[in-house]
This record gives structure tokens, C-alpha cells and sequence, in this order.
């Protein structure tokens, strides 16, 4: 399985991701964001960080370069897609994920190490719909999802929810604790904490592991 | 009839400096060379007041691989492995406008820090204020950390420790220290020497404007005062994005050997970093300012030498490389430059389209600026006030919860999670869950622990046992978890050094720092002074912010600073006499007054040795320095931290002399909380006072024994949060 890591100016956790996707198992490389090819990638990785300065709104510059064209393309052919924080960000001003990410509701940056739940078949590959909590650090200034009460209704029912805070984590306000969420199809997923921060027992837990290999049943 | 004041003394110039320019010239100075002389004389570039005394500090070490005069220290960490590291203030930016002053004050650290080649890898920050129930100190504390997290967090660089104190002295003069930690292949790192005469200089990254000019001479090297406010448009603005643009492209251009050498451009801009090329290099350099891209079309030549804008780089480049070199600086997307040459004139020479505007040799400018001797004297007495906060007669629980509840003592955890703490998987242990921040070295096989701390109220009881203290905590906190120190790096924030007694306290405070290190065997590899600290009350506590580095070889065997396990022994170890003299008891009593024993730095290194052994053998369970409001609040932050209550007997104290408040909360260097296994804490030679369990903090000390509920002290503990909310 090869991993690629979208690397836009003012990306910060590129590194980390590509580290985690090889702990995940794989090789993992990084794709230039003026790249429109993905160079035959299994799946893509769009990071966290302050992609373009995330100026005008966060993640509303880098959904025109090209390599996120070709990561349009790709999620429309079922590649899977994994977005973490802006690159969560990212994926819903693309309108590959449903809703968007408003400031925190206390207005402050906040860096946590936080319990989510895993709702859906995503997170394990038998395909169980076991709640799991993976314990997973958060940070970001603009992380509180945000939809439509009906749009939200409607991820519920179809199970797009991919991951929630736990009671009482919720850090910034998300609306009904979501962390996260998927396409219709599943191939494309994103939330706002940091699974590539969570994949070593030395700097706190290995619980995104989990998150990387849950993508790895929509590969090729 | 009034004669005009002098240009060159609004400039901050004396008429006997402005008479030696006059001579190195020999004839007078123009607009630009004046402008250009006044920031690289100021205080701030030439530590005019300071550097006689610098030279005592000690500065050799085996591992040293870049020590004082370049952009940052270095040690070697193994592997072909080196860890960068400064600290450096921006106390008069923050004063003015805190969220800016403390963002530039974090650009400019990660970009002393990659102008040696290093990739910055943590940040930490020293932050003082004035007590928090002043509505002008929670808006520079609200603007600092924002600011620290603005920029931090939006480059990706981890912010992983700091401290924050609040003290009635920093009121007006707020402390703003930032520390950037890098680290490098030693083999790419590269100095700061312009050389090669043909060779080409060129200006990388954001365009150059007119923001922050001055700013070294008119905030940095003179007291803060009325009418501040007008000295907001000489605060610098920061933009982490370009400053993350142009910070890999250096690292990309030095790994592909394209640089001769790199500089950044931080106080005092073009001037400061053309002349410390030149100077450092034995070379002289032209510069046409015609060929700076600037924001604004119309600025003067002065003005461009000397804009502090932000997110700069100065590299010297071999003339056939520089189209490589321009190539990299456009994938990058950020700006570049060919804006003059390197010449063997000895003379740093200003073009504008080709005619010279300026001409003065580097020597003149970047080392003739005299140097001055200090008239230090000891004012004998204290010389700041006292303020009553804790009512007399407070029973002993009541005193516990007020010094936990103190600003100073008090959980961060506010400040710090505004800070992202994890990037670059490093982190092994993140704020308040160890004495040090421990960061994971995968490519050298090893790990680094970092400590920074100052407390300046102890430093104004005594400025020399008070360094010396400062030294001696940082060395506890590294033992605590593991590390071995390597090297050491300072910032010293004092006030007015033509006034005798921060005079006298900056004397004695370098002094204090040299005997520490020597003792320590701990290198100084680079500092920073920032003077005129001071406010119309007068000067700040005397604040030498010391940072350490240690290395320890296995980031899986690093203690906590919290209690573990119900059934774990407590114990006591170290030469630790507390005394109340400067502690934050006495400070709450408004009973402050000076003097405060010296350490027995001998001792303490060798308590620090065991302690680190035992770290490293793992057989502690947690280990903890006792430091502000004593044993009882050491005791009070390893159980509220690790959810579990404690019982112990003060009485081995009570037998080394101390009087029952002294055990409870003096404070001192040398004292270590250790946790574990009985057998393993005897072995040790510490003294068991009791165990881990239950669910209150229950302290014998005679008649001053006290028990306190978990629950009742933690929330005394994190009030810092909801008094800012």
C-alpha cells in the first residue's frame, strides 16, 4: 500500500503524517501541491497545518491547487481520502465532505489530548459497528463543525458520522460532538483531531493507527 | 533662545559616541550612516553595558559546537547530531502591543535558529507580568500567549515549556522570552561569516517596509514611559506563513550546499546582519537598496538599512549558484533577491542605483562602539515594595490553598493549551507532566530535555544566590527526568545599568551564572541582554532567565513529576535547608527583604547525579524538584497530578533545623520529591517521609500540620483559567 501526503506552503504535520502512514504499514511519500498527478498512490493523506496561511478561510486557498483536483478525481473514482484537521478542512471547502468548520466557540486555540468515539464500520475492518475510543490529541483554532440541522439529521441516518467526542470532550463546540465525518460512500473521511500524533506509545498512544488503517479497505 | 537637540541624541547616541563616529569617519556622518551607527551602538546590538561582564561566563566544553557570537549555541548530541538552541527577549515590543511583540518575538528566535542550518524542533517562553489583578497585565498575558501560539502553532513548530510569573515589579515592563530549540545534521549547520569577495548577497523572503524601524534603539535601549502608545508603529508584524515559507526554503537551499553562509535579519534589519556578515568574515559589502523589493515605493535609503520587518533571510551565494538558488526561493513562493556583493573593501558600502549614499568601515560600525564599565552598589536594602494578600494568623490548609491559588504556583494549563505541543512527534512529555520537556531524537538514537527558569524575586533578594539558584533548578529539573546537561543559554532582563543598583544586580547576577556553570561544568553557549527594563515605580526584579539542555539516552526511561501508584514510599532527598527568605509565602505576607542563603552548588550536583542514575535505572517512580511555595506545594502538584492523595512526616526536616512553616514552605535549591519502591528510595540514601494512597494531602509538621482534600486543592490549583475567563 503507498500513501500520499498532499504538501501545500504552510502545511506542519506532513512529516507526521508520512511517518504514521509507514507505521500504519506501507510506504508513504509526500505529493507537492502543484503536482496534478498523484503518481499512482493507494491513498492520500491531506495533513494538517495552515495550508496558503489559510488566509481569507481556513483551507479555501488549497482547494484550487492542483493537486487537489486530482485528489477530486480520485475520490470520485472510491481512492480513499483521509483529511486531519485543515486537511478535514480542506476536503469540506472541496465539497468532498459535507458541512464546515467554524472558530472554536471559547475563540481560542486549544491543543488536548481527547477521547473520541469511532461510530461507524469505518474504524475497524471487520466491518463492526462497535463504539471504540481512541485517545487522540486535538489542536486547532477553527475546529467546531458545523451543518445544517437537516444536513445533520441526515449524516446520522446514514451513518456519516464517523467520529464524535466523547461526553465532555468536546473542545470547541461542535455541533451534536462531531469530530469527524465521511462520504456517502466512506471512502473519504475527516475529522479535526490528529491520528498521526497518536501513533507512538513514547508521545502518548497509538489509537490513530486505527484511523489510518480503517482507509485501507477502499484501496485499490 | 533654545537650541534643537542633536539628531544623533534623539537617536539615543551620546555627544562622545557621536564624537568617536565623527573620528572613525573623519568627517561627519550622513542621514544614513547616522541611522545605521545609532542601532548598531545601541544598547541592544553592541551590549555596550554588558559585555565586559559576559566575558566571565565559562564557554568551552567537548560538546560544544557553536558557542557565543553566532546566530545560536550548539551542542553535539551524538550520531552526527547537534542540537541548536537561544533565547532571546522581546520585552519593550510586548509592553506596547503584547500579541504582536510576542509573535515577532517567536519569528525571530526560529529564524536565529535556522540561520545556522538547524530545523527548529520546540519552542519554550519565560513570561513575567504584573500581578494578575491588574486589568493591564491580563491584556499583556492574554496578547502574549496568543501571540506565542499565533506563530507557533501556525509554523509547526511544537511550543513544549515555559513558565509564567506575576510580580507587582513587572507591571509596566512585562518580560517576553522566547526559546527556539533546533537540530541538525552538525555537518550541514553553517556560521554566520560573509566570504568569498565576488560572491553575491541576496535577500530572501518578505518584501521590506516600513515597520519596525527603530525598534532596537528607541524600545530596546531605553526605558518604557508615557506615551508608549506612539511607539506602536515601531512593533513589528509577524506572518508565520511567509516566516514557514521561507524557513524551508533555507533548509532546503543549505542541505543542497548552495549558501555560503546565512544570516537573519532581526533588530535593526539590514544594517545589523550586512554588518555581522562582514564583520565576522573579515570582508566588506555592498548593498544597493534600489534592488531591496519594498512594500512601499518611496522609502528612503535609511529607512530600508534599517526596517525591521519580519520573516528576512541574508545569504551569501557563489555568483554562478544564484539562479539555483532563486529557483528553490520561487517554489517556495517566497521572495529573493541579488541585492549586493561581498568586496574586500573592509567597508560596508549603501548604493542607490549605483551611487554611493553611505560608506563606513564594518570595523567602525559593528565593533567600535566603547564599551562601558557599570558603577554598580548594592542599595543594601530592598528596594521594591511589599503587599499583604494573605491575612496573619491563616491556618496552615489556608495557607497551602493560597500558595497553590498563586498566578506564580498555579496550573498553566490555560496558557499552554493554547500552545500545540505535539507537532513534530517528538513530544515524550508535554507540559506539567514532568519537571523538563522531553523531546525524542529518532535519527541520533536519543532524546533532549529542556528546562528554562528564573525566578526574579529570589534574584532581587539576592542577585547572586538567586542565579545561582535559577542555574541549580534547571540542573534539578533535567536530573528529574533523565538528562545529563550539555549546554546552557541565558537571557538577562534587568533594568537601567547606568543606575547603580541594577547595576549592581546585573553584576552580581553574571557573576552568580559564571560560578554556577564552572561548577556545573555546564558550558554557556550563547545569551542574550535585554536592559532598561524598567517602569516609572523603577527597575523590574532583576530576571536572569537561564535554559538548559541535557541529553538522556533512552526516552523510555523519563520520570514524571506526579505520583504514580497507591503504596509507593515518598521521599525526601538532597541538601535541601529551606529557609521563607524570598519564598512565596513571605511574598504573600508582604514580609519580603533581602538575602538568601547561597547553595552548595557541589552538593546539589551531586544530588542531581543520583537522582539521574536512579532516573535512568528506572527504578524511581516519579521525581519532582521542590521549588515555589516549598514541599507542601511539591507534594500538593505530584498528587493532584496524579489523582492519588499522600501522608508524610516533615520531621527529618524539623531535625535538620527547620521551624514547621520552614519545612511546609521555604524554599531553596537541592530538594528532590521522590517516589517509588522503599528499598529503591533508601538505597538511594533518601529519606522515606511517607507514602502515596488515599485521598487527602494529609502533612505532619508539628503545629502546622494540616490535611487537605484532593478535590479542595486541585481546584485551588487550576483557578488560574476561570479568574482569566
Amino acid at each position: 500500500m503507498i500513501w500520499g501526503v498532499l504538501q501545500f506552503p504552510g502545511s506542519c504535520d506532513e512529516r507526521d503524517a508520512l511517518h504514521a502512514c509507514t507505521l500504519a504499514g506501507g510506504e508513504a511519500r509526500l505529493i507537492w501541491h502543484e503536482d496534478r498527478d498523484l503518481g499512482g498512490v493507494d491513498a492520500v493523506v491531506v495533513p494538517g497545518g495552515f495550508s496558503y496561511g489559510d488566509y481569507l478561510r481556513a483551507g479555501a486557498i488549497a482547494r484550487f491547487s492542483a493537486a487537489m483536483e486530482a485528489v477530486a478525481d480520485f475520490a470520485a473514482g472510491g481512492g480513499p481520502v483521509l483529511g486531519i484537521c485543515n486537511g478535514f478542512q480542506v476536503l469540506c471547502e472541496a465539497g468532498l465532505l459535507p458541512g464546515a468548520l467554524l472558530r472554536n466557540e471559547e475563540l481560542r486555540f486549544i491543543c488536548r489530548q481527547l477521547d473520541l468515539e469511532a461510530l461507524d464500520a469505518l474504524t475497524t475492518p471487520e466491518g463492526g459497528k462497535d463504539i471504540e475510543r481512541l485517545s487522540i490529541p486535538a489542536k486547532h483554532g477553527e475546529g467546531r463543525y458545523y451543518a445544517p440541522d437537516e444536513v445533520l439529521d441526515e449524516l446520522e441516518a446514514k451513518g456519516q458520522v464517523a467520529y464524535r467526542y466523547a461526553p465532555g470532550e468536546n473542545p470547541n463546540g461542535s455541533a451534536r460532538d462531531i469530530a469527524g465525518v465521511r462520504n456517502e460512500a466512506g471512502n473519504v473521511v475527516g475529522l479535526m483531531p490528529h491520528p498521526e500524533h497518536a501513533v507512538d506509545p513514547l508521545t502518548g498512544s497509538t489509537d490513530g493507527l486505527k484511523v489510518f488503517r480503517s482507509l485501507e479497505k477502499f484501496a485499490g | 533662545m533654545t537650541t534643537a537637540t542633536p539628531k544623533y541624541r534623539e537617536l539615543g547616541l551620546t555627544d562622545h559616541e557621536y564624537e568617536l563616529i565623527v573620528e572613525q569617519l573623519g568627517r561627519e556622518p550622513n542621514d544614513v550612516e547616522l541611522a545605521m551607527f545609532s542601532l548598531l551602538w545601541s544598547e541592544h546590538c553592541a551590549y555596550k553595558h554588558s559585555r565586559k561582564l559576559l566575558g566571565r561566563l565559562p564557554t568551552e566544553g567537548e560538546r560544544v559546537v557553536m558557542g557565543p557570537g553566532e546566530n545560536a549555541g550548539a551542542v553535539d548530541v551524538g550520531n552526527g547530531y547537534a542540537v541548536a538552541f537561544k533565547v532571546e527577549s522581546h520585552n519593550h515590543p510586548s509592553a506596547v502591543e503584547p500579541f504582536e511583540g510576542a509573535a515577532t518575538g517567536v519569528g525571530g528566535i526560529l529564524r536565529d535558529v535556522f540561520a545556522i542550518g538547524a530545523r527548529p524542533i520546540a519552542i519554550l517562553d519565560s513570561l513575567r507580568f504584573g500581578e494578575l489583578d491588574s486589568v493591564r497585565s491580563r491584556h499583556l498575558l492574554d496578547g502574549a500567549v496568543r501571540g506565542i501560539g499565533h506563530y507557533g502553532n501556525s509554523i509547526g513548530v511544537a511550543t513544549v515549556g515555559g513558565e509564567i510569573y506575576f510580580e507587582e515589579p513587572y507591571e509596566h515592563n512585562c518580560l517576553v522570552n522566547a526559546m527556539c530549540i533546533g537540530f541538525a545534521k552538525t555537518a550541514d549547520m553553517v556560521r554566520a561569516a560573509a566570504a568569498g569577495v565576488g560572491n553575491s548577497v541576496v535577500l530572501m523572503g518578505a518584501s521590506t517596509g516600513r515597520d519596525g524601524i527603530g525598534g532596537a534603539s528607541v524600545l530596546a535601549s531605553a526605558e518604557l514611559g508615557e506615551g508608549d502608545d506612539a511607539k506602536r508603529p515601531t512593533v513589528q508584524i509577524g506572518d508565520p506563513f511567509e516566516e514557514s515559507k521561507v524557513l524551508e526554503c533555507c533548509l532546503e537551499l543549505l542541505e543542497k550546499g548552495l549558501l555560503v553562509s546565512l544570516q537573519d535579519l532581526g533588530a535593526a534589519g539590514l544594517t545589523s546582519s550586512a554588518g555581522e556578515m562582514a564583520s565576522a568574515g573579515g570582508v566588506g559589502i555592498d548593498l544597493d537598496v534600489a534592488l531591496v523589493p519594498l512594500r512601499e515605493p518611496d522609502m528612503e535609503p535609511f529607512e530600508i538599512m534599517v526596517s525591521e520587518s519580519q520573516e528576512r533571510m541574508l545569504g551569501v551565494v557563489e555568483p554562478e549558484r544564484v539562479a539555483e538558488v532563486r529557483a528553490i526561493c520561487e517554489k517556495w513562493q517566497t521572495g529573493s533577491a541579488e541585492i549586493g556583493v561581498v568586496t574586500d573593501s573592509g567597508q560596508i558600502r549603501i548604493l542607490k542605483g549605483g551611487a554611493v549614499v553611505g560608506e563606513m568601515p564594518v570595523e567602525a560600525l559593528v565593533d567600535g562602539c566603547p564599551l562601558y564599565d557599570l558603577e554598580p552598589a548594592d542599595p543594601g536594602e530592598w528596594i521594591y515594595g511589599n503587599r499583604v494578600t494573605l491575612a496573619p494568623g491563616a491556618s496552615a490548609e489556608d495557607e497551602l490553598l493560597a500558595l497553590l491559588a498563586a498566578p506564580s504556583i498555579a496550573s498553566k494549563r490555560w496558557a499552554f493549551e493554547q500552545y500545540d505541543s505535539v507537532v513534530g512527534s517528538r513530544t515524550v512529555r508535554r507540559p506539567e507532566s514532568a519537571d523538563a520537556a522531553v523531546l525524542q531524537l529518532p535519527e541520533s538514537g536519543n532524546a533532549i530535555a529542556v528546562s528554562i527558569d528564573g525566578n526574579g524575586r529570589r534574584v532581587a533578594c539576592d542577585p547572586y544566590a538567586g542565579t545561582v539558584e535559577a542555574v541549580l533548578e534547571c540542573a534539578q529539573n533535567l536530573a528529574c527526568v533523565g538528562a545529563e546537561p550539555l549546554g546552557l543559554t541565558n537571557c538577562l532582563n534587568f533594568g537601567n545599568p547606568e543606575k547603580p543598583a541594577p547595576a549592581w544586580q546585573l553584576d552580581r547576577a553574571v557573576t552568580g551564572l559564571a560560578d554556577a556553570c564552572t561548577a556545573l561544568g555546564v558550558p554557556v553557549v550563547g545569551g542574550n541582554v535585554s536592559l532598561y527594563n524598567e517602569g516609572p515605580d523603577g527597575p523590574i526584579y532583576p530576571t536572569p532567565v537561564v535554559a538548559m539542555v541535557g541529553e538522556l539516552p533512552d526516552p523510555a526511561q523519563v520520570a514524571g513529576s506526579t505520583f504514580v501508584a497507591a503504596g509507593d514510599a515518598i521521599a525526601l532527598f538532597g541538601p535541601f535547608s529551606p529557609t521563607l527568605a524570598g519564598s512565596e509565602l513571605t511574598k504573600q505576607r508582604g514580609e519580603l527583604d533581602v538575602g538568601l542563603p547561597t547553595p552548595d552548588v557541589e552538593k546539589v550536583t551531586n544530588a542531581c547525579a543520583m537522582v539521574r542514575d536512579a532516573v535512568r535505572a528506572g527504578t524511581l517512580a516519579s521525581a519532582h524538584d521542590v521549588s515555589d511555595g516549598g514541599l507542601a506545594c511539591a507534594l500538593a502538584e505530584s498528587a493532584i497530578g496524579g489523582s492519588v492523595g499522600c501522608r508524610v512526616d516533615l520531621q527529618p526536616l524539623r531535625e535538620r533545623g527547620c521551624s514547621p512553616e520552614e519545612a511546609l514552605f521555604g524554599e531553596g535549591a537541592g530538594g528532590f520529591l521522590l517516589s517509588g519502591e522503599r528499598s529503591a528510595l533508601e538505597d538511594l540514601g533518601a529519606v522515606v517521609i511517607g507514602a502515596v494512597g488515599g485521598t487527602t494531602i494529609e502533612i505532619a509538621a508539628g503545629d502546622r500540620s494540616l490535611v487537605l482534600g484532593l478535590g479542595g486543592a486541585e481546584s485551588a490549583w487550576r483557578s488560574l483559567g476561570e479568574r482569566l475567563a
